[in-house]
């Protein structure tokens, strides 16, 4: 069970001092709700905690976690990392090769398809990914949660462009990850579905 | 058992931006003067009071520029390097600013080596250009540095841009020997030694001293120029952090 | 398993539709017939020059392919992800330049008798030639790496690189070059192909280290 600790944290960015001194936990199966007007730093709080943006200071602590901090964590942004020219299968299959630790149980294919399915996109499987439309290409994004098993998921603004049977979709697979005893960071405006803890960030 | 990633609140102040720029208006006068006397010693020593070679005659004088130059050239990009070993490992503002403002001037010494360089080869070789090993290699480093200083210009992020191009200059330092043996393997291969050998313990103290003193002038000339091109690069930065501010207050 | 998806998914975009890999082809082999042109069609001077004209044209199409080399990982946000995962970015690079070569470089490879053909070259001067770019084309796929992930943010990054790429390019070209020109007087070929691999070598150490870190403050 990791549990994540941030800790008096800085990050400037473009000689701009966005993030001051912030400090917060969460606890095994917790979900932390970002929120706060624009250009405040939300996003970049997460690409801090995922060791994408450089830190001017402050403490970023995964305890219980030996490896990389890294491979503790996937991150959903408003990039979606999707190949148009490849199928969704294809897509998921090369994150599921590249993200986990060790080839899953039951097949790549098998994991991959299980993932589609969670998001209502298995009937897309063989097509090329620049047929989806942005929900759905933000629903293939959130389908690479499920191909390699992470305790941290980093997501910015997971509903956006969901329609209401993909934001009750996501609520189950969040529910079900904070019930492993998964950690959940998001920056949101709306409600995602499970119950959170809110962090305001103030410009 | 834990990950984790520790960064102390450290602001780099071995060199305070601040007092740098007082410290560079205090003594800049002195030390433009000084590589004036230099430069007046040095032109004297070296366009009157050295002898002209028996072969050459008064040609060989340009050597005493394009020596030094050639030589200040090397040493501007050996600025960099540290620069950027200043930008990479310790995060140092004033390196960003060392860095940047070396290139052109580096660019500059380069240019004037191969200007002189071809200048002098003129009458020698009966050509501008021949490909000769040594000029060979500087124009290579002219492209190195004009690279460079465009690399600086495309990335709009003062702090970013120190970052990356200091890595490419780390990059060029590594290559550098291995360009000048390359181009000198090249060179050997395709024609005889270089009509210019007047490196080394060859060259006799009547010349020695001049080329000295001129060297000497030049590199109190870079320290001259450096100095007040970093100077005014620092109040740039300064313009353009009140300028971020101003923008921010108005968000 | 990571880094193998990575090298196939790499190569399959390369070629695939949109992808760079063929039009690297046409481009060196579009070089090479204007090259006759320019020199006028004697079959004795396009022999002797031919070797040199190869290694250029090599040169100049794998620039072309180095600008998307990391931008569209970078553009798409599949660079972060790539950041997030079990293996050091180094080694990330190390396979991106890898896939870069075998998608780019090994079909210009494949192009080559042909190309030689219109130049005139012999066949053991093709062997030779063949062996150079070999030994020399994986340290142009490094070097480009680097300048690649130098520009990768920068809008308008091909010149740019190019700028950054061809200076340090100029060892590969002399000893690929010097190694024909030996084989060509009946010298041995030896030192110069070594040179050029050590060259290779230390390509293969230095710019995975460089490029990673470049990548590391692209954002």
């Amino acid at each position: 069970m990791v549990s994540l600790k941030v800790d008096c944290l800085v990050v400037e960015r473009g000689g701009r001092r966005v993030i001051d001194g912030l400090s917060f936990a969460a606890d095994p199966g917790e979900a932390v709700a970002v929120t706060g007007p624009n250009g405040v730093g939300k996003s970049t709080l997460l690409r801090a905690v995922a060791g994408l943006t450089a830190v001017v200071g402050g403490c970023i602590t995964l305890s219980q976690w030996p490896e990389r901090r890294q491979s503790a964590m996937h991150l959903v942004g408003h990039r979606e990392a999707i190949k148009p020219q490849h199928s969704l299968l294809d897509n998921l299959a090369f994150w599921c090769r590249f993200l986990a630790a060790e080839p899953p149980a039951d097949g790549v294919e098998a994991t991959v398809e299980a993932a589609l399915d969670a998001v209502g996109l298995v009937h897309l499987a063989d097509a090329p990914a620049e047929l989806l439309s942005q929900g759905q290409r933000r629903r293939l994004a959130l389908a690479r949660l499920l191909v390699a098993p992470r305790p941290l998921w980093l997501l910015d603004e997971p509903t956006a462009g969901l329609d209401t049977a993909s934001r009750a979709r996501l609520a189950g697979l969040l529910a079900r990850h904070l019930d492993g005893g998964g950690l959940l960071l998001a920056a949101t405006h709306e409600e995602i579905g499970v119950p959170t803890r809110a962090l305001a960030l103030a410009a | 058992m834990s990950t984790t990633l520790r960064t102390d609140l450290v602001r780099p102040s071995i060199i305070n931006p601040g007092r740098f720029g007082a410290l560079v208006d205090r003594y800049m006068p002195f030390l433009a003067a000084l590589t004036a006397l230099a430069f007046a010693v040095g032109l004297y020593l070296a366009l009157w009071a050295s002898p002209e070679d028996y072969q050459q005659g008064a040609t060989v004088r340009i050597m005493y520029v394009h020596v030094p130059a050639a030589w200040l050239a090397l040493f501007t990009y050996m600025v960099m390097a540290s620069a950027a070993l200043g930008t990479l490992v310790w995060r140092h503002p004033l390196a960003d600013v060392a860095g940047k403002t070396a290139a052109p001037i580096g660019a500059v010494f380069t240019a004037i080596s191969l200007a002189s360089g071809s200048i002098w080869g003129k009458p020698m070789w009966g050509a501008w250009w021949v490909w000769d090993a040594r000029l060979t290699s500087m124009l290579i480093l002219l492209f190195m540095y004009l690279g460079l200083i465009a690399l600086w210009r495309a990335i709009d992020d003062p702090g970013r841009a120190a970052r990356v191009t200091g890595i490419a200059t780390l990059v060029g330092v590594i290559n550098i020997p291995i360009i000048k043996f390359s181009v000198d393997w090249w060179n050997t291969l395709h024609q005889g030694a270089s009509v210019m050998r007047f490196d080394g313990p060859t060259i006799h103290p009547s010349m020695l001293v001049p080329l000295l003193v001129m060297a000497l002038a030049f590199m109190l000339l870079f320290a001259t120029v450096h100095l007040s091109a970093m100077r005014t690069e620092l109040i740039r930065r300064r313009a353009r952090t009140v300028r971020l501010r101003t923008a921010r207050g108005t968000r | 398993m990571s880094l193998l998806a990575l090298y196939v998914r790499d190569v399959r975009l390369a070629w695939a539709a949109g992808g760079g890999g063929p039009v690297g082809v046409i481009f060196y082999l579009a070089v090479t017939a204007v090259a006759p042109f320019a020199v006028g069609p004697d079959l004795p001077l396009l022999t002797r020059i031919g070797p040199a004209l190869l290694w250029i044209a090599v040169l100049l199409a794998l620039l072309l392919g180095l600008e998307r080399l990391f931008q569209a990982d970078q553009e798409d946000g599949t660079l972060d992800l790539l950041r997030l995962g079990d293996t050091p970015l180094e080694l990330v690079v190390l396979m991106k330049a890898a896939a870069h070569w075998t998608a780019a470089a090994l079909p210009l490879l494949a192009a080559t008798p042909f190309a030689a053909l219109l130049l005139n070259l012999d066949g053991a001067a093709i062997l030779v030639t063949l062996a150079t770019f070999l030994v020399g084309t994986p340290a142009l796929a490094l070097v480009g790496a680097v300048g690649a992930a130098v520009a990768v943010s920068l809008r308008r990054a091909g010149v740019l690189i190019a700028i950054l790429v061809l200076p340090l390019s100029v060892p590969v070209v002399i000893f690929g070059v010097s190694a024909i020109e030996a084989a060509g007087a009946g010298r041995a070929v030896g030192p110069s192909l070594a040179l050029l691999g050590a060259v290779t070598l230390v390509a293969a150490v230095v710019a995975p280290l460089a490029a990673a870190a470049a990548l590391r403050e692209s954002e």
